[in-house]
């Protein structure tokens, strides 16, 4: 039984070859290249010659092989069209053929055969240029493989190799040809990108024709080239699109592309095919530019200034790497035109650091400010970024110690703005002692008890647009006064707005008056310190003339010009804020409202009560008549009192004077006939 | 009776309660004067200097209002003791009000007054007064004017929102024009020809005390008040009304007292006369 078995197994293991052989067989004489068929397939008639390797011909004396390999031919993607499909004017021509003409791909590749026509090599083309390349110097001839596929000769991993043909040190176009880069093909292979391609094998970095275009190779002279300064960033951030979170100046505006001209451009940092993730690698390391400027001694030769930069500052500034801080900028981020293929690539600094180039935004108000127009004028007095923010030690107005710290800044104004300062001796204008004025107002004592959220010079002023108050666009130009305070007083902007001292509700066309001319600009106070309480008559006064005046002829205001802070001042009847006119409703002092508004200090004052004139006058005969009758009713009695009592008086006078010597000539006769004993005072 | 010399026992005019009357006016009216008076010229500097000094508005105020309880005090203790001294001596007002001691103006009065006028201009001889002279009646009456026009008006100022459940409000703007030029008439009156009528008369320099001392001397009584020193005699009541005088240390700082009181009011006087002269709006 077993035995059987294994005959069998034999048997069947037998009878799989044989099969197998025949079907291998078939499939051979099926497939396999055989000189009946070979008619048949295109190109196979010019083979019958072309196929010959030894084939060759005599060109400007030069031995040209003719050889076309008809394999690889046939796997092209120009195998299926046949010799003719290029070579057309061979078509129906006897053998053997003359010549054939040069083959048009444009026929076919139009867009590419017209973008290589304009680009610098269809160019030289047209000139003659023996050196200038054309379809075939990249693409080759019989043996086209598409783009994709590995074997193609433009395949990315090849691309450096096919333009190194040319582009690479030594060649005739190298050496020939004004090519203002040297190194190309060694100096693209070390960058990052060629680093990537052709040692990682990342097939999508970029190649040569990444950059220049496949067939459009423009100079970057030329405008329209993709390597142009106003195009290259458009070129680099088509992989790199997310490279704005980095040069911040091009997140709003795309400056890059819009003012290429006044910007650097990505090559001026990241040289053309030297690009390394870190491009100042290469000389122009911090570490490069300390070998020097760590030294303390190091001083300018063209006028002896200083040129130490202290490192641990640099470290500890907001543009190093320290945790928490913003990112690490190194030295020729800022100097940023140095050169690195000098020894000293700082040699070719002509300009000082601009901070626009990432602060972009910044500058651009600035450049509006007072400050940055002056500076715009040269004016030796004006303040750019570095005199406020400093140099290499910059730091966060986060960050206590920076001299932009709320806490610092007052200190920092005061450097130009303390009377008798640089800034403060061109003022022309009615604040005076602004910084003292501050230092003792509201803001400024919350300030120094460390309310860092408290008004500063900046808070009003702003930082970057600071301009003067005549400025329509300044921020403590008149028309803009409420919102600049009501950024941080918003329920007393609102009231503001809806006083009478509001244009928009009075219609007046004449000035009226916001926040500071009744708290001042800078000397600001607690409106419930006496100081403000007692000033705020004559400040109303200042408009409000007459009924100030009046204001001072009734109790309230004589008892408040002897300092009693406790009565009613003109807010406290009228409102701050929301003073109206008293015809309006909406009034403290509308009929509605008067008892009430009284009655926070007369508990229990009525409608009548609220009658009291506190602006009357006696000396207004129309408008207060019994007033004045009763001022002049007593004026008169009063001057006739005196009158009768003071004549009655110096009519006594002489008669009195005349008793007095009599009585002193009487003393004197008593005295001579007795000794007086004094017990009263001797004054007599 | 010569000068510097003082007669054993002196003549009473003025009760020990009609001294101490006058004392606590003087204080009361001197307080009311300086403390209402910084609110009347308080645009003058004056006032804000004497503001400070009084210890600030506020207590000036309180000042102005404890003196004019004082005040009125003063003037209802005399009108008690008015009645008293009529259930005691006269029986009826009109024996009060009518009989020789009287502050009652009369006809006799009016003659005096005219007498007097006549005396100044030396057209006659100074007529014999009585106990009370006539000007001295005019002081009399002014005080009760002054403490119904300016009491009335102050207590309305001191309490305007129950006053003004009668009246209107704007009778507050009145009452305070009426409060204060009648004190500044009382003020000035008293500080100018009170001063000189009563104290300052030349032949009585350097002062008289006698409000103060309650006593003056015989020769003066008779001397200025003929008339009520003749009747006395006659009616024998004149040695019923002589005391001992008091002690030297007792007239003098009595004396300094009224100096002090003196000067206050002519300063004030001079204060007036500046702010209503040169500051005056």
């Amino acid at each position: 039984m077993a035995e059987t078995k294994v005959v069998r197994r034999k048997f069947c293991a037998g009878l799989r070859i044989i099969v197998a052989t025949l079907v291998a067989t078939v499939f051979f004489l099926l497939f396999s290249g055989s000189p009946g068929r070979a008619a048949d397939q295109p190109g196979a008639e010019c083979l019958a010659c072309h196929g010959d390797k030894t084939m060759s011909t005599t060109r400007a004396g030069k031995t040209v092989s003719l050889y076309v390999d008809g394999k690889k031919f046939a796997t092209s993607v120009h195998g299926s069209f046949g010799c003719t499909g290029c070579h057309a004017d061979l078509e129906g021509k006897d053998l053997p053929h003359e010549t054939p003409a040069r083959v048009k791909c444009g026929t076919c590749h139009a867009t590419e055969q017209e973008q290589h026509a304009r680009s610098l090599h269809g160019k030289a083309v047209a000139r003659g240029d023996a050196l200038a390349p054309r379809c075939v110097s990249c693409h080759g001839n019989h043996d086209i493989s598409p783009v994709k596929d590995p074997r193609s000769a433009v395949a990315p991993m090849k691309v450096p190799f096919v333009c190194g043909q040319c582009h690479r040190e030594g060649t005739p176009v190298s050496r020939n040809r004004p090519i203002p880069q040297d190194n190309i093909l060694e100096n693209y292979s070390e960058s990052i990108h060629g680093e990537a391609l052709l040692k990682k094998g990342l097939s999508v970095a970029p190649t040569c024709a990444t950059c220049h275009t496949p067939h459009l190779i423009l100079p970057h002279t030329d405008p329209a080239s993709s390597i142009a300064r106003r195009n290259i960033a458009a070129t680099c951030t088509k992989c790199h699109s997310q490279i704005e979170t980095v040069h911040r100046k091009v997140i709003r505006g795309e400056l890059w592309e819009k003012q290429a001209n006044v910007l650097p451009a990505c090559p001026d940092c990241h040289q053309p095919h030297k690009i390394r993730n870190v491009f100042y690698a290469q000389g122009m390391a911090d570490a490069d530019c300390m070998r020097c400027h760590a030294d303390e001694k190091l001083r300018r030769a063209r006028d002896g200034k200083s040129m130490y930069v202290n490192g641990t500052e640099v470290n500890h500034s907001r543009h190093s790497e320290e945790p928490g801080r913003l990112r690490n900028v190194a030295c020729s981020q800022c100097h940023s035109e140095v050169n690195a293929s000098r020894v000293r690539p700082c040699e070719t600094i002509i300009h000082a650091v601009d901070c626009t180039a990432c602060h972009d935004e910044i500058g651009k108000q600035y450049v509006t400010s007072i400050h940055g127009q002056l500076n715009g004028k040269n004016d030796p007095n004006a303040p750019t970024c570095k005199e406020c923010h400093g140099t290499h030690g910059i730091l966060g107005k986060q960050d206590p110690l920076s001299s932009t710290f709320a806490t610092n800044v007052p200190a920092l104004c005061a450097r130009c703005h303390r009377e008798g300062q640089k800034a403060a001796v061109r003022y022309t204008g009615l604040q005076h002692e602004i910084i003292g004025n501050y230092t003792e107002s509201i803001h400024g004592t919350l300030l120094k008890n460390g309310l860092t959220v408290t008004a500063t010079c900046t808070s009003c002023h702003t930082a970057h647009q600071i301009l003067p108050r005549t400025d329509p666009a300044s921020s403590v130009n008149a028309n803009n006064v409420p919102t600049t305070c009501g950024r941080c007083h918003h329920g007393i902007e609102a009231q503001f707005e809806n006083s009478i001292h509001a244009k928009r509700v009075s219609g007046f066309s004449k000035p009226l008056p916001v926040c500071n001319d009744c708290h001042t600009a800078h000397a600001i106070h607690r409106t419930d310190e006496n100081s403000f309480r007692l000033n705020v008559m004559t400040t109303c006064g200042r408009c409000h003339e007459q009924i100030a005046e009046t204001y001072f002829d009734t109790y309230h205001g004589k008892v408040s010009k002897l300092g009693y802070t406790k009565a009613a001042k003109c807010y406290d009847c009228h409102g701050a804020h929301d003073v109206l006119a008293v015809a309006d409703p909406r009034s403290h002092l509308s009929r509605a409202n008067v008892a009430a508004t009284c009655g926070k200090c007369h508990a229990g004052a009525t409608r009548r009560f609220a009658g009291y004139l506190t602006h009357a006058t006696h000396h207004d005969p129309k408008k207060y008549p019994f007033l004045f009758y009763t001022f002049w009713g007593m004026t008169m009695l009063l001057l006739v009192t005196f009158v009768v009592g003071g004549m009655h008086t110096l009519l006594w006078l002489p008669r009195a004077f005349q008793m007095r010597r009599e009585l002193r000539a009487a003393e004197a006769e008593h005295a001579a006939t007795e000794t007086p004993a004094s017990k009263e005072s001797p004054d007599a | 009776m010569p000068k510097g010399e003082v007669a054993e026992r002196q003549f009473i005019r003025f009760s020990r309660l009609q001294r101490i009357l006058h004392i606590c006016m003087i204080v009361s009216f001197m307080s009311l004067a300086l403390t209402g008076l910084t609110l009347k010229f308080s645009y003058t500097k004056w006032a804000a200097v004497l503001s400070h000094l009084l210890g600030g508005f506020e207590n000036a105020g309180y000042i102005h209002r404890s003196a004019a309880v004082v005040m009125f005090g003063v003037f209802i203790t005399h009108l008690v003791d008015l009645y008293r001294l009529k259930k005691r001596e006269h029986g009826t007002w009109r024996a009060l009000l009518l009989g020789p001691g009287s502050m009652m103006p009369n006809r006799r009065d009016l003659a005096e007054l005219v007498g007097t006028l006549k005396w100044f201009v030396g057209l006659g001889e100074r007529p014999a007064y009585g106990r009370w002279t006539y000007w001295e009646k005019f002081d009399y009456f002014a005080v009760f004017w002054g403490i119904a026009i300016i009491g009335s008006t102050g207590l309305t100022l001191w309490f305007p929102v129950f006053f003004t459940r009668f009246i209107p409000g704007s009778f507050l703007n009145v009452a305070t024009i009426i409060h204060s030029d009648e004190a500044l008439l009382a003020t000035g009156f008293i500080f100018t020809v009170h001063f000189f009528n009563t104290h300052l008369r030349p032949e009585k320099f350097p002062m008289d005390i006698t409000v103060f001392t309650g006593r003056m001397e015989l020769e003066e009584l008779k001397r200025d008040k003929p008339r009520e020193y003749e009747a006395l005699v006659a009616s024998g009541e004149l040695e019923g009304k002589m005391e001992e005088a008091y002690p030297a240390i007792v007239t003098r700082t009595i004396r300094a007292f009224a100096w002090g009181a003196l000067a206050v009011g002519f300063s004030i006087v001079l204060w007036i006369i500046y702010a209503m002269l040169f500051a005056y709006r």
